[in-house]
């Protein structure tokens, strides 16, 4: 071989694993885009993937999503892989302005460099959408962002996430993935008034401020929101959106469906094991049901007869891979009520997911229970069999009424 | 099942019923068992509930049904329920959905009919019959089929509807709430329409006999006087 051609091989060669190694890059980038979610936000419900203007609302005012495709005049066309470590780290925007924690950088600071690159490749692959931003509707003070700067001294951690050596690679790849990617603490958390998530436990579950669905304690130790789960229930529900001990609905189904599902086994499984590892909780303090409570459960048995045992049986352990079961499920059991009355009065499908893509579905009852029927039957669920949570009054059902969206 | 039959007839003769009814061992792996979200507030074959809200499905158009699912599911048109209800499901589910209430013969429910002036009756047959073209109004048979049946595949029939029902979507394209990929064709005509208009296209549609034969007509069979997104642009 001369020397001309053997340089030629050797720049063909190059190009080449280039080539492949971009593409193995955009390819990765999609995968830890779909883990992030990223979508959730950033896709219209009508409109290009990722080219934005989807509005998060927050009790503080709308905040609409960016456009993330390469447009130069309104997308990340003029963004460098800098800026976009710096927006995911630091939570700051390409003009140094800081960013509202709507965009979960608290989670996203974790995220490696080498994964956020891999993000940045594959938002740079796609087509170039042109769809300005929308302003803000954030109220007063809240609209200021300089002040911004109080909230992050206050509640944000920068930084990547840290190995823990003690733990196994699976342990350590969940704990990546639940709380940086995946940001799963931005809805299972507790709020404080200025909005940032209480960590103290970590994941221990709250009301998703605006939607109003109750997200719950991902603990599977005792007393735990997840308490009786297995590894394999939760990799069942990420990745076909229903377990034995329950089923995604609300909120999460939507994650289900665009994200988690499409997770590989390996990493649902680690999520699985980090979660695993989250300590059992304190006993919870019973909340006292009202006065009432008692007739209301029994008057709730008999709702529940006819129009709830013929799926979920007499018993409350559903039917097969149908309908879920009653007895034991957090998502009837959740410190509020919230889920039983909102699953009771909406009903709805299981995600339609590639492992169960014709799911079974359970029929609204808002025109046909009334607040007093509705109250009586979720107070009968979570009383009945081994269930022991608080009654709900029919002012709590009225409450719901008009949020049957997630 | 022969078996299931005979325990049937036992329990049906002693007049009690069966233990096993209210609580079958298994789930039937049916379609219609699976949709029970739907079939609650939409009948069992897609009749309509027995009011004005919850519309017939049955024999309408498949092509249209898939329509209105992804348009909730787009925020296209806005009814909390159905955007709640059809977010977590996928296209292909949609398809089998549609198809299913699509194929479902089901004789059409009467419902009442408000009263209103002969003026107003004439002028709603005159815009659905032959529309009003110094307005811009073509007829609505000259899409949704000469006998109001609708047109295969996309094309809804307006026979067999409440007078509430009408009104209500009429309405829901003048307020932005029901609308449809551009150009909405639908949305331009509502927008040509006065109130009283509206009022008076719902009363006689209302009140329109249902004809013996109220299957949609052949595709192609129409040639629509405006661009339709939903017709393919």
């Amino acid at each position: 071989m001369t020397r001309a051609s053997r340089l030629l091989a050797f720049l063909a060669l190059s190009f080449v694993t280039h080539a492949a190694l971009a593409d193995d890059a955009v390819e990765r980038g999609r995968y830890l885009a779909t883990a992030g979610d990223c979508a959730a936000c950033h896709t219209p419900r009508d409109g290009a993937p990722y080219s934005g203007g989807r509005v998060v609302a927050t009790p503080f005012g709308a905040i609409p999503s960016p456009n993330l495709t390469p447009d130069r005049d309104t997308g990340l066309g003029g963004w460098s892989a800098d800026d976009f470590y710096r927006a995911m780290h630091e939570g700051k925007s390409h003009d140094g302005t800081s960013l509202y924690p709507a965009f979960p950088f608290t989670s996203y600071t974790k995220v490696t460099r080498a994964d956020t690159d891999a993000i940045f490749a594959y938002l740079k692959s796609l087509p170039a959408v042109r769809r300005p931003s929308i302003e803000n509707t954030l109220r007063w003070p809240y609209r200021v962002r300089p002040l911004m700067a109080a909230w992050r001294a206050v509640y944000f951690d920068e930084g990547e996430y840290r190995a823990d050596p003690k733990r196994s690679a699976a342990w350590n790849r969940g704990a990546y993935l639940v709380q940086g990617l995946g940001h799963c603490n931005e809805c299972h958390t507790r709020r404080d008034s200025f909005g940032a998530p209480i960590d103290d436990p970590f994941l221990a579950g709250g009301i998703v401020p605006v939607q109003n669905w109750y997200a719950p304690d991902l603990s599977m130790g005792r007393h735990g929101g997840l308490a009786g789960w297995t590894e394999a229930d939760v990799v069942a529900l990420l990745k076909t959106g229903r377990s034995r001990k329950g089923t995604a609905f609300g909120p999460m189904a939507e994650v289900v469906l665009r994200s988690t599902q499409h997770l590989s086994d390996t990493d649902l499984a680690a999520m699985a094991t980090y979660l695993a590892s989250l300590p059992e909780r304190p006993a919870p303090r019973q909340r006292e049901s009202a006065a009432g409570a008692r007739e209301l459960a029994l008057r709730g048995g008999t709702v529940y007869t006819e129009r709830c045992a013929t799926c979920h049986g007499a018993d409350g352990r559903g039917k097969g891979d149908a309908y879920p079961p009653l007895d034991g499920n957090g998502s009837v059991t959740d410190p509020t009520g919230i889920n039983a009355i909102r699953i009771v009065l909406s009903g709805g499908f299981a995600p339609a997911t590639a492992a169960n893509p014709r799911p079974y579905s359970m029929p609204p009852f808002s025109q046909t229970l009334g607040d007093d029927d509705a109250a009586a039957v979720v107070t009968y669920i979570r009383q009945a069999w081994s269930n022991k949570a608080a009654a709900v009054s029919p002012g709590d059902v009225r409450a719901y009424r008009s949020t049957p969206g997630s | 099942m022969r078996c299931l039959v005979r325990r049937l007839v036992i329990a049906a003769a002693l007049g009690a019923a069966p233990a096993w009814a209210a609580d079958p061992p298994t789930v039937p792996d049916t379609l219609v068992q699976r949709i029970a979200a739907c079939t609650s507030c939409h009948g069992e074959h897609g009749e309509g509930g027995d009011n004005a809200f919850n519309p017939r499905l049955a024999g309408k158009p498949a092509g249209y049904l898939v329509r209105q699912m992804q348009d909730f599911r787009r925020g296209l048109r806005h009814y909390e329920i159905m955007e709640y209800m059809v977010a977590p499901l996928t296209d292909d589910y949609m398809r089998e959905i549609a198809a299913y209430f699509a194929a479902q013969e089901i004789p059409y429910r009467t419902h009442p009919v408000p009263s209103t002036t002969p003026a107003a009756m004439a002028r709603g047959e005159q815009l659905v019959t032959r529309g009003d073209t110094a307005r811009g109004v073509p007829a609505c048979t000259a899409c949704h089929g000469p006998g109001l049946t609708g047109v295969e595949p996309d094309i809804p029939g307006l026979v067999g509807l409440p007078y509430d029902y009408i009104s209500a979507q009429l309405g829901a394209w003048r307020t932005n709430t029901r609308g449809t990929v551009e150009p909405d064709c639908m949305a331009t005509i509502v927008g040509r329409l006065s109130d009283a208009d509206i009022s008076a296209v719902a009363a006689y549609l209302a009140q329109r006999p249902v004809p013996a034969d109220a299957h949609a007509a052949a595709a192609g069979s129409v040639q629509p006087p405006l661009r339709c997104g939903v017709l393919g642009g």
